[in-house]
């Protein structure tokens, strides 16, 4: 080959690179196989079906759960990209703005915590003032993690937009709002849709924080597949896994391709 | 004159949301934590706001009838366990990564974003739904069992699953796309002249690697490391499905005392230990490098 010429390459590398990937994806392929398998008992292969699919799709359990978790993460999804969206705003396009170093740490704060500190702690927040709604402490607790997850999108976005644009928007007289709603806005949507699909997984798929605050009528999705976890391996446990895969490979694709977007 | 595009007042109002969300469902919740951890355990679980360090010796101690302490180190060790699985994870991730980030780097621009889309893809992919793949691989009956039975290899095996073991694939299998991407960020900031240079000085590609790209590397792989370290101290899935009841971590640890043994106050006592270390590396590391290193990644 002529790679071997080539001295920044090194022999070993690209198989080593080949058996990493595989490794990366033999797991869930194997999760994705079982769940077409006819028998009962997962690791025993009883030829291909699709009962699995039809038994999870009739689950009540599983479609309350997801009921839910659409639910929190809807709400939480679009309050936190709004808040994100102010911040970012201010932190990367205002002047004279004030502790705009402290500002980015606030908001990347979920970030820097163990999530299990902070969710154990909401919890007893919400014992103490006696919040017992269980779907507005999931959206409370969701928002706030949400949040830096939905700014980092933003923020690049608005870093690489030329200033100029703005200024001459205003230069021609447009008001504050009419130069965000027909310039700022347009340009960076593809940020602020990736932030919001980011924060929209993030919620989806988040279980320390939904697993401590659930109560009753508040189980979301990765709760309830932890439930079933629990009572151990099923092939239908397989078909909604294989479910919840391909709808967050679906979002998480749509949210790289309008980064990648200039 | 051309107004400003912001004035302090639109400043403010746009921090605010954010800085309110943060100091009502962060701040004040950590600060209350603070005082559970040094609070007395309600009668019937929960506590009651009467000082006591009792949590924090309960970590050390087993509290016999007369009052007298006597060391007991469970706790002790599911901190140690949760450290020494950390920085395995952190290493394991570290020596897998270099080779693939590198290789990656030296693809063509179109496929080095196929790649790198491949690597980050997993970690969007139900965090749950990822660690149950390793029961049905380890587990009883389980995938690797089969297959070596199938090549002859064993008649029987013990289970790999619930244990330290299963608990270190499971996390380095969880947060090697965070090691990969700040790895992949430093190696295609270096310049390919010093490459080039060093073999022209009859430098071997090992000691090339050894003495140029190792070292350059480095503000990556420590960021890599950071990336790891810290949310592998939190972890609470993995030590609950594949560490089994008896290998705890301190994220589980955590959760247990607020769920079946109904003991807050050792719990949030756990808990400002954890945050504590997480926070020692954090601040060791840099916030300011660390928030940069997160920024990078989401991009």
């Amino acid at each position: 080959m002529t790679n071997g010429s080539d001295v920044r390459r090194y022999p070993g590398f690209g198989l080593f690179s080949l058996l990493f990937f595989v490794y990366l994806y033999l797991p869930i392929s194997v999760v994705v196989f079982y769940s077409f398998n006819a028998n009962r008992i997962v690791s025993n292969w009883g030829g291909f079906s699709l009962h699995w699919y039809t038994a999870a799709l009739s689950n009540s359990a599983l479609v309350s759960a997801v009921k839910v978790s659409l639910i929190v993460a809807v709400i939480a999804t679009t309050i936190s990209t709004i808040v994100a969206l102010m911040a970012a705003l201010v932190i990367v396009r205002g002047r004279d703005v004030r502790f705009r170093g402290l500002s980015e740490t606030v908001v990347n704060l979920p970030l820097l915590l163990p999530e299990i500190v902070v969710a154990v702690a909401t919890l007893i927040l919400f014992s103490q003032i006696g919040l017992a709604n269980g779907i507005v402490k999931l959206i409370i607790a969701h928002t706030t993690f949400c949040i830096p997850f939905a700014f980092l999108p933003i923020r690049a976005r608005l870093q690489g937009m030329d200033a100029d644009l703005e200024e001459a928007a205003r230069d021609l007289y447009a008001s504050a709002w009419i130069a965000f709603r027909r310039v700022t806005l347009p340009l960076i949507l593809p940020g602020v849709l990736s932030g919001a699909m980011l924060a929209f997984v993030i919620s989806m798929d988040d279980f320390i924080t939904s697993n401590l605050l659930n109560s009753g009528g508040a189980t979301t999705l990765p709760v309830y597949v932890f439930s079933l976890i629990k009572q151990g391996v099923s092939p239908q446990l397989n078909a909604i896994s294989t479910l919840i895969m391909l709808a967050s490979i679906a979002l998480a694709t749509v949210a790289f391709l309008l980064q990648r977007q200039r | 004159m051309t107004r400003h595009i912001k004035s302090p007042g639109w400043n403010v109002l746009g921090l605010l949301p954010t800085h309110l969300i943060m100091f009502l469902t962060l701040i004040i919740p950590v600060g209350i934590i603070v005082l559970v951890s040094f609070s007395t355990r309600g009668p019937y679980g929960g506590f009651e706001y009467v000082f006591t360090t009792a949590p924090y010796k309960q970590i050390l101690f087993n509290e016999g009838w007369a009052g007298e302490l006597e060391f007991n180190p469970q706790y002790l060790i599911v901190v140690a366990r949760t450290l020494l699985l950390s920085a395995g994870t952190t290493l394991i991730c570290l020596v897998l990564s270099f080779p693939v980030a590198h290789f990656i780097s030296l693809q063509k621009p179109s496929l080095k974003v196929a790649l790198i889309y491949l690597v980050t893809l997993p970690f969007w992919v139900s965090m749950i739904v990822r660690v149950y793949s390793w029961i049905i691989i380890l587990g009883n009956e389980g995938v690797i069992e089969k297959t070596l039975r199938a090549l002859g290899l064993i008649d029987d095996m013990d289970s790999l699953l619930f244990g330290d073991t299963a608990m270190l694939i499971g996390l380095v299998y969880s947060y090697i796309p965070l090691m990969i991407l700040p790895i992949f960020a430093s190696i295609e900031k270096l310049d390919p002249a010093l490459i080039e240079a060093s073999h022209d000085l009859y430098g071997s590609r090992l000691i090339t690697l050894h003495r140029v790209i190792l070292p350059l590397c480095q503000p990556g792989m420590l960021a890599g490391a950071i990336l790891v370290f810290v949310p592998c101290l939190g972890a609470v899935l993995e030590p609950t499905l594949l560490g089994g009841g008896k290998s705890m971590m301190m994220g589980n640890l955590i959760q247990l005392q607020f769920g079946a043994a109904r003991n807050w106050p050792l719990g949030a006592a756990i808990s400002i230990v954890l945050m504590t270390a997480v926070l020692i590396f954090l601040v060791a590391r840099g916030l300011r490098a660390v928030r940069r290193e997160t920024t990078e990644l989401a991009l």
